[in-house]
Formats: structure tokens, C-alpha cells, sequence
């Protein structure tokens, strides 16, 4: 039914799909997808643990004190999430490092790999994004509670401020601490999908030979923008991550 | 409304496999496989966004579960220690080879220091020596000098005392031929003389 749809509009010139790249179907037969059929979305994942396993634990198989390319690049990603832990959330910050490593390197990878063409980006599924902003929201208030106890609403008494001003501004704090979660997953969703969605809408333009090579050029630009997008994303998500853990760990203002 | 729209379109497409009569006999069933088949008709359908498909919610959820764990689990047993352990290591190493070469720095000061000392004390000893050769030497010197100079002075004193003699003797002759010759030409001159007198004569005159 869908290839006849497209076939329709096919027959009257520009075709324009932006979208379907991002639907989730079965690797294998055209079943209904159900929670544990493997599907695209499956396979990209694995592909992003696997490149995961490739950088951190295949290249450094052979523990070099002189370090060789594979190693440097494992040792560069390491200590650049280790010291963003370490600067943002503090000393005792360091022991949750693994969890944030996963989570940096899951979105990184998900979303380079993403940027191969026919690829799928899972990053670009809200439910996954939210997901992951979720489990930081849940953990970083559950955390916050388990080690300051009620202190913790601290966080949003500015005890700074005026007296007067500070059951509003209580509000306000409460109204931002809730909104983390939705920013946090609709900025790394939005940006993943709406870079794909360009791109494709400028292919689809590149079926008009006048106007192709400025398509073509256009795609290359938006391209070398949405590689500079997929890693900071991930470093935006991270780096957030690792303020909401500051203020779990420390919550005074 | 869209389920509407979309039932009756199940419900077409159930007519014409002819599977109405089962559906209609069926009700849990019919109703399930019709939420499955609307849904699946959305995602190909819906000109709007698969993300907001909720249908595939579960897969991509589990899924998503499933590579964090294995990635959390690839880190924190293998990746992370290991690559700690190598940075550890390297700044051990690090630590060690600056130590390392502190305690070499150290030694070679020590080394260049002991060459110093035993260049001078070399030094001081080849003057010792130079001195005290030069001493032995002198003294070798002084005596043979002191020989050579006794010796000359024999020598010479021998050559003086020959001299005077053959002085003595060349003026003994030399008086002798004087006395000859007066007294021959005293004779000559036909004068009868004492020859004592000539002789005194010679002896005054030489």
C-alpha cells in the first residue's frame, strides 16, 4: 500500500520523503514490529556498541605505554569525558564516570554512524532520547534525595534572594528542574532529526538537473554541519548530564 | 475519526480476503489485529513523523536498554580499567624515568666531579715528579759541573805550570845563546875578556 502511495507521487515529478528514513521496520520479513523483533533501529544500535568495543576495547588490546593511533584516540575520548566529570560534577563526581562515558559514547556513536547514508540514526527517536534524559532525570533526583535527604530542596530555595522573592522564584526553580528532562531529550532528538530531514528534503531536490549541482553543494555544507552536530550533541548531552550530577551532589546554589 | 476511517478500511480489506464472517465471530481478536494493522498503516501512511509512532515505542526502548547495558558493561569491566591502568602506568613511568634520570644527572656530576679530582691530583703528581726529577737532575748536574770544573781547573793550572816552565827554560836559553854570542863576539872583537865579567854583563842586559 505504502509503494503505491509513493508511486502516485512519483508519477508527478519531486518526490520528497524526508521522513521515512526514520521508520523503524523489521530487518527481516515485513511482520508487525513488537518489543523484541530486531529491527533497523536494532541493528544501528549494535553497530554503535560495536564501534564502542572497537575504539575502547580492540584498540587497546595491547596496553602500549608509547601508545599507537587506535590507543591515542581510546586514551583522547577517556580523558576527555573523565576531566568533564571530573571539572563539572566534582571530585566525587568521578565514581558515576562510567555511567556518563556510556551514555557520551552510546550518543556518539549512534549519531556518526547515523550519518552514514541509508543509515538509521537511533538518536533521532524521541523515545530514545528520552529515555536517556529520563534515566539521568530519575537518577540524578533519586540521588539527590538518597544523599542530601531533604536538603536536597535546597535547590530550589535561593537563599540568596530576598525573602519575598524566593517562594517564586521556588517556582520557577521547581518549573526548570521539570522541563530538564523534555529539553534535554528534544535538543538531541530535534537536532539529529531535523539535520537528516535537511538533508534528505535537498536530495529530493536533486532530482531537478537545474538545480542539482546547487543541491548537491548544499548537501555537502549541511553535512559537514550535521558531523559538528552529532559530536557536540553528544558532548551538549554529556556536559549536561554531568551539571545535573553537580547539582545531585551538591545541591546549595 | 481516523480510527473510524481506518476501520472501515480494515474491514474492506477484511471483506476481500473473506475473513469478515471469522472477524465478526471473533471479537477480542478482530479488535486486536485491528489496532496492529492501524498502526502499521500509520507508520506508512502518516505524512508526519515515524518518531511519533508509539507502536515501535517498545522495540526501540528495549533495544536502547539492551546496547546501554552492553556498553556500560564493555566499559566498566574492560575498557575503563584497562585504559586507567595503561594512564597510570604511563605516569609511573613517567614519574620513574624523570627520577631515573635525576639519580643519572646526579651520578654523572659525581663521575665529572671524582675525573676532576683525579685529573688534578694526576696533575700535582706529574709536577711532583717533574720537580723532583728536575731536582735530581740539577743535582746530577751541579756535581758533574763541579767535576768538569775541578778537572779544568787541574788542568789548567797544569797547562800554567808547563808554561812556565818552557818560559824558564826558553829565557835560560835565550840568556845561554846571549852569553854564547857576547862572549863570541867579544872574542871577535880581539878583546881578551873575563868571561865571568860577560856573563855578568848578559845576565843584566837579558
Amino acid at each position: 500500500m505504502a509503494e503505491e502511495v509513493h508511486g502516485a507521487e512519483e508519477a508527478g515529478g519531486l518526490v520528497f520523503h524526508p521522513m521515512d528514513q526514520f521508520i523503524v521496520e523489521p530487518l527481516w520479513g515485513d511482520g508487525p514490529v513488537s518489543w523484541f523483533t530486531i529491527t533497523n533501529a536494532t541493528l544501528w544500535m549494535a553497530l554503535a556498541v560495536l564501534a564502542t568495543y572497537l575504539l575502547l576495547v580492540f584498540a587497546t588490546r595491547h596496553r602500549k605505554v608509547v601508545p599507537t593511533r587506535g590507543q591515542s584516540m581510546a586514551e583522547l575520548v577517556y580523558g576527555f569525558v573523565y576531566k568533564m566529570v571530573e571539572d563539572v560534577s566534582g571530585h566525587d563526581g568521578v565514581k558515576y564516570f562510567p555511567y556518563i562515558m556510556t551514555l557520551f559514547l552510546f550518543i556518539l556513536m549512534a549519531n556518526v554512524l547515523g550519518l552514514i547514508p541509508m543509515s538509521f540514526a537511533p538518536t533521532s527517536h524521541i523515545a530514545v532520547t528520552a529515555v536517556l534524559a529520563l534515566a539521568v532525570f530519575l537518577t540524578v533526583t533519586i540521588l539527590g534525595f538518597v544523599l542530601n535527604g531533604s536538603k536536597f530542596l535546597g535547590l530550589f530555595w535561593v537563599a540568596s534572594a530576598p525573602l519575598a522573592l524566593r517562594p517564586i522564584l521556588a517556582i520557577i526553580e521547581l518549573i526548570s528542574y521539570f522541563v530538564r528532562p523534555v529539553s534535554h531529550s528534544i535538543r538531541l532528538g530535534g537536532n539529529i532529526m531535523a539535520g537528516h530531514a535537511v538533508i534528505k528534503v535537498f536530495a529530493g531536490f536533486a532530482a531537478i538537473a537545474a538545480i542539482s549541482p546547487l543541491s548537491i553543494l548544499a548537501i555537502t555544507a549541511i553535512y559537514g554541519l550535521e558531523v559538528l552536530v552529532a559530536v557536540i550533541q553528544a558532548y551538549v548531552f554529556t556536559i549536561l548530564t554531568c551539571v545535573y550530577l553537580k547539582d545531585a551532589l551538591h545541591p546549595s546554589h | 475519526m481516523a480510527n473510524e476511517v481506518l476501520e472501515a478500511e480494515e474491514q474492506g480489506i477484511g471483506a476481500d480476503l473473506g475473513v469478515e464472517g471469522e472477524a465478526v465471530a471473533d471479537g477480542p481478536l478482530t479488535h486486536e489485529v485491528g489496532v496492529d494493522e492501524t498502526l502499521h498503516a500509520a507508520e506508512h501512511d502518516a505524512p508526519g513523523m515515524p518518531q511519533l509512532d508509539t507502536a515501535v515505542f517498545p522495540n526501540l526502548i528495549f533495544w536502547l536498554v539492551i546496547a546501554l547495558l552492553a556498553i556500560y558493561f564493555l566499559l566498566s569491566r574492560i575498557a575503563l580499567p584497562r585504559i586507567g591502568a595503561i594512564l597510570a602506568e604511563r605516569a609511573g613511568t613517567v614519574t620513574n624515568d624523570l627520577a631515573a634520570a635525576e639519580d643519572l644527572k646526579a651520578k654523572a656530576k659525581d663521575a665529572e666531579a671524582a675525573y676532576e679530582k683525579a685529573l688534578a691530583d694526576a696533575r700535582a703528581e706529574a709536577n711532583r715528579i717533574a720537580d723532583e726529577t728536575r731536582a735530581r737532575v740539577q743535582a746530577d748536574l751541579d756535581a758533574e759541573m763541579e767535576k768538569a770544573d775541578a778537572r779544568i781547573a787541574e788542568r789548567t793550572a797544569e797547562s800554567e805550570r808547563a808554561i812556565a816552565e818552557i818560559r824558564d827554560q826558553a829565557a835560560d836559553a835565550v840568556r845561554e845563546v846571549a852569553r854564547d854570542a857576547a862572549r863570541e863576539i867579544v872574542a871577535v872583537m880581539g878583546v881578551e875578556a873575563d868571561p865571568s865579567a860577560v856573563d855578568a854583563a848578559v845576565n843584566d842586559r837579558v
